[in-house]
């Protein structure tokens, strides 16, 4: 298994902060299991994990895929996680927050607070979409809450390209 | 806006239905790009052309490649690669080296005309230039008939992030300004469009979009609305897919000289995806 480093995004945001909200010092683990298939041709998915807040504003935190193919071709296929690229992929940079794809099986992410950074405190839908190649595509989504006092837990499962997803803020 | 305008005489390039006002059972000219929401760094689109009752089967004539245009992000031409015409269908490729909205299609103009000569009915000759009609209609010809004709056939792709430089009007004949992005519908949402007639909201126009697959079908997946006074309809999709959107109106505003009628015709293939 490779495993995925995590910087810190940058000038990307597209969630506007609000003058009046402190800094907030979450942070994100998010535990997304992806399934095991018996098909004859397997790919490793692509995946998007990012926050929807209000009006449709949305922040990217993490893309896995084949960063590393030769010319950037890799990128070609961004455009098949469908709706992340419609509502955030499009039109952010993915550069801070891209790695490579993951094998099958329990993988575990952790959003620092820094890349939360300008985020309002608030209500919002933490959103992971699966596309694979010869495969298909899943949007799971869970309900968070950014600026809370206690740790919080969500969980959700997918049906067909995700398996459980489980994510902690911890405050 | 760069999207040329050819002025030639009407051809199997344009819907029948701008040949023969009020034929109800016109073939259908279409445009299918083979996607419209694109990532990388550059990409390619492979487009069929094609002129059939069916939707998107080329079943009956090809459209000709001939005077499509392409308008990069920037404004600037760009142009079509790989043309090639068959038996039922055109085929033509556009390399996407811009980041940002593209515009691909025809714009024409043309003229028909028919008048008597000795009590004979004539036509003007295909391939008449519609500037020099007054000299194509020989002196002592009666109950001389010209109809103008404008008419716009166009598909929009995007590669990374939308712009819209190229929705920019011409302000002539019938066009289409998007309010919903081309490049952004999805099938729980509606499309919004705006009408333009000569650059001014074009309110009371009929906009049919008809889905794709109609083989796979017993009855078309067809929606329609009306555009208000701003000229906007709203557009609520069924279903995902690539929809073939129409719109058509007769006046009396000609810009050709002896026209005294005017058909605008208006068609663009718009994706739309699953949420």
């Amino acid at each position: 298994m490779r495993t995925t480093s995590l910087f810190v995004l940058t000038g990307s945001a597209t969630v506007a902060a609000t003058a009046a909200s402190p800094a907030l010092a979450d942070t994100i683990t998010i535990d997304i299991t992806i399934p095991r298939l018996a098909v004859a041709e397997y790919h490793r998915p692509y995946v998007a994990v990012w926050l929807e807040g209000p009006g449709g504003t949305a922040r990217t935190l993490s893309v896995w895929y084949d960063k590393d193919k030769r010319g950037g071709e890799g990128r070609k296929w961004l455009s098949d996680m469908r709706t992340w690229w419609r509502k955030a992929g499009r039109s952010a940079s993915i550069d801070g927050v891209s790695g490579a794809t993951r094998a099958p099986g329990p993988q575990t992410l952790s959003i620092p607070a820094s890349a939360l950074r300008g985020l309002p405190a608030g209500q919002y839908q933490l959103c992971v979409e699966a596309a694979r190649e010869v495969g298909g595509r899943e949007v799971v989504k869970l309900p968070v809450t950014l600026g809370g006092a206690k740790v919080a837990k969500a969980r959700a499962s997918g049906k067909s390209e995700l398996g459980t997803i489980v994510s902690t803020v911890t405050p | 806006m760069k999207l040329r305008s050819a002025i030639s005489a009407i051809s199997l390039a344009l819907p029948l239905a701008l040949a023969l006002p009020g034929a109800a059972d016109a073939h259908r000219a279409w445009l299918l790009p083979s996607e419209t929401v694109l990532s990388g760094d550059d990409a390619w689109i492979t487009v069929d052309g094609a002129i059939s009752n069916d939707l998107f089967y080329p079943n009956h004539h090809a459209l000709s490649p001939e005077g499509i245009a392409v308008e990069r992000p920037d404004g600037s031409d760009g142009a079509i690669e790989n043309a090639a015409t068959g038996r039922y269908r055109s085929t033509f490729d556009v390399h996407l080296t811009q980041q940002g909205t593209w515009k691909i299609g025809t714009a024409r103009t043309g003229a028909f005309g028919r008048y008597k000569l000795n009590g004979e009915e004539k036509r003007l000759p295909r391939g008449a230039d519609a500037s020099r009609l007054d000299t194509l209609i020989p002196a002592g010809a009666t109950d001389v008939r010209i109809r103008e004709m404008q008419s716009r056939n166009e598909f929009f792709v995007t590669l990374g992030a939308p712009t819209q430089t190229v929705f920019e009007p011409q302000g002539t004949g019938l066009e289409m300004v998007p309010v919903t992005h081309p490049n952004d519908l999805v099938s729980d949402e509606d499309g919004v469009f705006r009408f333009l007639v000569d650059g001014k909201p074009a309110a009371g126009i009929k906009v049919t979009a008809v889905l794709g697959g109609s083989r796979y079908r017993d009855t078309p997946v067809q929606l329609s609305g009306t555009t208000d006074a701003a000229g906007e309809v709203h557009l609520a999709w069924p279903e995902p897919g690539m929809y073939w959107l129409e719109a058509e109106i007769e006046d009396n505003h000609t810009s050709v000289p002896g026209a005294t009628e005017r058909g605008l015709g208006y068609v663009a293939t718009l994706e739309v995806l699953a949420p």
